[in-house]
Formats: structure tokens, sequence, C-alpha cells
């Protein structure tokens, strides 16, 4: 059976009041799926990244996933380490991912931000620290990639008592224990690995993930959003017929590395459109 | 008394340990405890393990009194265990054939590893060998320009080299490579982890492979002397030779237990891989123990000479020997290391790895200070013909 401490089933479930919750209401009322992209803060460089993150919102953003960079991205592929790098090179801290999400919150009220990063950038600010800096900052899920549910109890907890999401992530791996488990800890939403790998690896398998959900759908009970290896419109239609959110990140990056600065909106936005329309055109 | 346990079921060591990774890694994880707790007792496994070290790596390593560099010193005796005349020239064989006989119980043919000297590459290579392997070695592209030997050894087992390009280039990002590989072909791959770090169940068993080395030192020493040692003395780089020799002895209370650590160019310049002496904890690899990082939670670039103790992190159970003070942790610096090096060449006619050498800098700073009947065990953990480039390098000679 899954196991549910008091605290953890104390949590205040993002639903209609949340920003998490709100969005893929509104997302089912329209019939849409919803669109993550991610991107890496500080990714080419930290002025860019409120900006960037308005013009991902414009071009179809439901919800913006903010990668923390970590100078060890075990579970990321070349792609998202190089933004990583990029973001370090400009010293690109906790605190200043922070007070991008801060400023991105002062003329977008609506659009959820989810980090995604490592633990021991957050343990160096302090658990307790940081997540009450998140929620004046106006973050509303946090995904820590090595943070599996055996060892995040009290991170939980702390992240519950500042109306945070603890997102968690799943992968074609993952038992129907491990499952119920996690079930008991995640709000927001499920993040489902697509493929068995790193980031932005490319050998998906759309049948294997077409079985799973339905599996991930009886344990638990909240929208399912996949990613990892998501390159082009018409895999994020195909997935979009059984998921409800499409994460779509290292393809984005490389976008972003491959553009002139004075570009790189623009050709982000023009992406994002084309991978937005194939969603909507289902 | 208190009689040592760790680490707990989900592989703690206090606050350090634990299993801090992906959950793509979690399933391939909680099938390799549940097939290691299956065999680690398991007649049939304990009995190829140890017929392979004596056969194949000639074990039990011989201890040896240094007598004529005791007696140069002035003070405690040395004694070093022989860890250098293990085939492959290091310690790091014992662990390897464990975990290559636990891969060929859970049917996987192909084996990875991460290197930063080159050592545990050559062992893994060797072993994959031995059993007829696919085996690739990640290691950084800094460390491959290092030891240009010991990537021709591996090569010349068979071996493929990945050359590592991300982040630093050392050790810890041969490591994270190694990972990425596992997770994208985690159904026919094991990856053979070198030291006692990365996710449990990892220290807990490279640890029991290791141990080897204190269980023949306890047997040897009262052949040799007629007791235990005053000191064990080894050095922490990951620290898997430390505690393959300080594990059996960590309820005999009496031995105290001294782990050196790489000073590099001195603690106050910042060059250096003291993570014990200078770091803080956090979660690296996989596991929560001390880390060399910055005030943002970075981790940071680490120093030595030795490229075997190049590593910003540490084993989880040496954390918890600090805290606990049941061990305690000392910092070698690059110049004494050196000096070390050439003087057990010169007493005794053994050339030790630059890596054991901060083990043998440090008994050289105590034994002095000790009566001459007190006993310094120095595990010598490898032999140093791959630090000839390095070491000749810094006398200004070239071949």
């Amino acid at each position: 059976m899954a196991q549910t401490t008091a605290a953890a089933s104390a949590v205040i479930k993002p639903g209609v009041d949340s920003r998490i919750g709100k969005a893929f209401a509104r997302l089912r009322q329209q019939e849409r799926k919803a669109l993550i992209p991610f991107v890496t803060a500080g990714d080419p460089d930290p002025e860019m990244t409120p900006p960037l993150m308005h013009a991902l919102v414009d071009s179809g953003a439901d919800i913006i996933e903010l990668g923390v960079p970590f100078s060890d991205p075990m579970a990321d592929g070349p792609t998202i380490q190089r933004a990583s790098e990029r973001a370090l090179k400009h010293g690109t801290g906790l605190k200043d991912v922070l007070a991008m999400v801060a400023k991105f919150r002062a003329t977008d009220e609506v659009t959820p931000v989810v980090l995604m990063g490592y633990a021991n950038p957050i343990e160096a600010m302090g658990v307790t620290r940081f997540a009450a800096q998140a929620r004046i900052s106006g973050v509303d899920g946090v995904l820590v990639v090595d943070y599996p549910p055996e060892e995040c109890a009290d991170w939980v907890d702390t992240l519950a008592d500042n109306e945070i999401a603890p997102i968690f992530l799943l992968s074609p791996t993952t038992t129907t224990a491990r499952m119920q488990r996690i079930a008991s800890f995640a709000r927001g939403y499920i993040y489902y690995v697509s493929l068995k790998g790193v980031t932005g690896a490319g050998h998906l398998d759309l049948e294997s993930i077409a079985e799973k959900i339905p599996q991930i759908r009886e344990n638990i009970d909240l929208p399912i959003g996949v990613g990892f290896g998501i390159r082009n419109a018409q895999t994020v239609q195909a997935i979009a017929k059984f998921a409800d959110a499409v994460v779509i990140g290292s393809r984005l990056v490389e976008e972003l590395e491959g553009s002139p600065r004075d570009q790189a909106l623009a050709r982000v936005s023009a992406l994002m459109q084309t991978l937005r329309s194939a969603l909507d055109a289902r | 008394m208190q009689i040592y346990d760790l680490p707990d079921a989900r592989g703690h060591f206090g606050q350090y340990g634990g299993v801090f990774v992906a959950e793509t890694l979690m399933h391939a994880l909680d099938e390799l405890s549940a097939q290691y707790q299956r065999y680690r007792n398991d007649a049939e496994f304990v009995a190829e393990f140890e017929y392979e070290l004596r056969h194949y790596v000639g074990r039990p390593s011989p201890i040896y009194h240094a007598k004529r560099w005791s007696r140069a010193l002035g003070g405690a005796q040395i004694f070093l265990k022989r860890e250098d005349l293990n085939h492959t020239g290091a310690h790091k064989i014992n662990n390897t054939i464990g975990q290559a006989l636990l891969a060929r119980r859970m049917g996987k043919p192909r084996v990875i590893a991460e290197t930063g000297a080159g050592q545990h590459g050559v062992a893994t290579a060797t072993v994959a060998a031995r059993y007829g392997m696919e085996c690739v070695v990640y290691m950084g592209s800094e460390d491959i320009r290092r030891q240009a030997t010991n990537v021709y050894r591996m090569k010349l087992l068979n071996a493929t080299v990945v050359p590592v390009v991300s982040g630093s280039r050392t050790l810890k990002d041969a490591l994270n490579e190694a990972m990425r590989d596992w997770v994208t072909n985690i159904e026919n791959t094991f990856y053979i982890i070198g030291s006692v770090a990365g996710p449990h169940p990892y220290p807990m068993m490279v640890r029991d492979f290791q141990s080897v080395i204190g269980r023949e030192s306890k047997k040897q020493m009262l052949e040799l002397a007629d007791r235990q040692p005053d000191y064990l003395i080894a050095c922490v780089g990951g620290g898997s030779n430390a505690i393959g020799l300080f594990y059996p002895y960590l309820n005999d209370h009496d031995v105290r237990l001294v782990g050196v650590e790489a000073g590099g160019t001195g603690l106050e310049t910042g060059k250096h891989a003291a993570t014990l002496s200078t770091g803080t904890p956090g979660v690296l690899h996989g596991n929560r123990t001390y880390l060399m990082q910055d005030a943002n939670g970075q981790i940071i670039e680490t120093h030595s000479i030795s490229a075997g103790l190049d590593y910003p992190g540490v084993g989880p159970e040496h954390s918890w020997l600090k805290d606990s003070k049941r061990a305690e942790y000392v910092a070698v610096t690059d110049d004494d290391a050196l000096a070390a090096f050439h003087a057990l060449c010169k007493f005794e006619g053994i050339i030790p790895a630059l890596e054991s050498a901060h083990a043998l800098a440090y008994a050289a700073t105590l034994a002095p200070q000790l009566d001459k009947d007190k006993i310094l065990l120095v595990n010598l953990s490898g032999r140093g013909d791959k630090d000839m480039n390095t070491v000749a390098q810094l006398s200004g000679i070239t071949f």
C-alpha cells in the first residue's frame, strides 16, 4: 500500500486555487492539452530569461519549467548540460533564478512556473529558506530530479507549508508499488519520462508510452505530462493523444543555442508556435 | 560497546549515504540491491570470489615491515599493506572482480566504469577481458591526457575508452557520463563503480569487496607483530582503499584510523581535494556526503598531484566516520606526498602510487612523534609505475 505520512496527506492539493490547478482546469474546459517548455535559467545569459519566459507564454506555453543550473546534471544530456554551463559562466545561482521568476511574475500573474533541478543547490541555500523565498517569488512547483520519494518526506512537508507543489518523475521502469508511493507525495502534475535515457535522447517508443499512461492513471490522480526526447510537431501530436501535457526541453534549448542573441526570442517563439498549432490541431 | 552495523536498509550512514538519483535509475538500483543481498552471503559466490582473489589477483597481499625507512624516521615502526603487488597494481581489482561476478549472475553482458587515474578503468577492463564481457570506460579528457599509459593499457585489454569533455573533464564528469550510459542501457549493462561513492548499494558493496584488505591485515599483523597496529593510515579520494582497511577494525576502538586527503598546494590556497577537511555536506552522485562546493551549491574543481584523489566528494561512510569521530582525516600537500614517494623509493626499493604516497607522507610526519614500539600500518594501495611521467616532469625530465 502507498505510504502516506500524516504531514504529506495534509498537503494542500493544488486544485482550483493554485496556478497549476487552474491552468489544467482551463485546458480541460477548452479540450486542449498543455504545452510545457523547459529552458535553463541564465541561458544564454541572465538578462534574457524573463523576456524569454514571456515570449514562451506569448507563443503558446501553458506552464513554464525553468531549469536551475547545476555543475553536475547527471540526468541530463549534453544539450541541457551545455545550457547549465553557459548559465554558470554568468554565475547564475539559485537566488538569481528566484529573482528571475519574481521579475516574470511581476507582469504575469497566471502562468505557472515550475523549477526543475538538482538537490545540492537547494540544500546549499537551505530547504526551508528556499521554499519560503520560492513562494514569495511566485514559484508554483519544484521538481528535484535526485529526490526520490524515499528521501524526501521532509522536503514535501516544507513545500506544502509554502503551498508549492512537489512534482515527481515517473519512468518506464517505475513499478506499480512505486507509483502508489509517489502518488502519496506528488501534487500539480506527474512528469512521465518517455524513454530510458537522459534528456534530449532520440529513441522514443510511442507504443510503450501509450501502454504505460493508463497504468499511471489507475494509480495517480493527477494530470500527466510526457517529456524527454520529444523533438517535433509530429511527436507532440502523437503524445497528446494520451497525455495531458507535453514537455519540450532539449529541442528548445538547441534552438536558443543555435540562434544569434538578437534573433533567439523570435526563433524560439516560431518553434513554439509550430508545436502549439500541432497540439491544437489534433 | 556499540557494534557497528551501518548502513541501514536504505543505505544510510547516519545522515549520509542513501539513494539520491532520478526515478529512471531507481528500478536498476533496487534490482542491484536485491541481487547483492542474495549473493553477498551465498557460499558459492563467496567461494568463487575468494578463489579469484587468490589465483587471479595473487592474494593475500603481504604486509611488509619497512625497517630502513622506520629507522631513518626514528620513531614508530611502519608496516605496509602491499596492495601494490596485486594483479594490475592496485587495490581496485578486489572490487571489480566482486562486481563482475555479480554482473555475470545478473546476466549483464556489458560493463561500464568511470575512471580518474585510470586504475579502476584498467581493473574493470581486466576483469571484463577475463570474463568475456564488453567494456566501456568513461574518462575525463583531462585525465586521458595525464594518464596516457593507462589509456593504452585499457585499449590493449579490448575496452573502449570514451573521453568526457563536459564540466571539468575529470573523474566527477566521467561518473556523470557513466550514469547516463547506465540509464540508457539499463537492460544489458552493469555499472561497476570504482569507489565507495554513488547511490546505495554501491558504498556498502564496494566496502564489502575491499574489506578483504583489513581482514587479511588483522591475521597478518598477529603473525608478524603478535598484535594489531596502533594506527591504520590510508589515502582518501573516494575512499575505497581506506574503508577496505578500516572496516574490519571499526569495532576495535584501540586502533586509531587516519584517512589522508589530497592537500594539493595547501588548504589555504584552495587548490586541493581535501573534501572532509574543508567541505560541507551536500548531495552529489546519488548520495549525501561531504562535498567541495561553492556558496551556490555548485561543485568546485579540485586539484591534486594524483588523479586518483582528485574528486570533490567522498564516500558517505567516511563522512559518518568523521562526524562520529571514529576516524580522523588529515590533508597532505602535493610536495609532501612527492617527498614520501621519493623516500620510499630510496629506503625500501618500492615505487608507490602518488595516491598512496599521501598516506606515506602522513606516516612520515607521525612516526617520529611516537615511540619505537608503536606500529603504523599504511595501506600501500597502488604501485607508482603509472606516475612515472608525472614525477619525471616535476623533476624537469622528459622521456
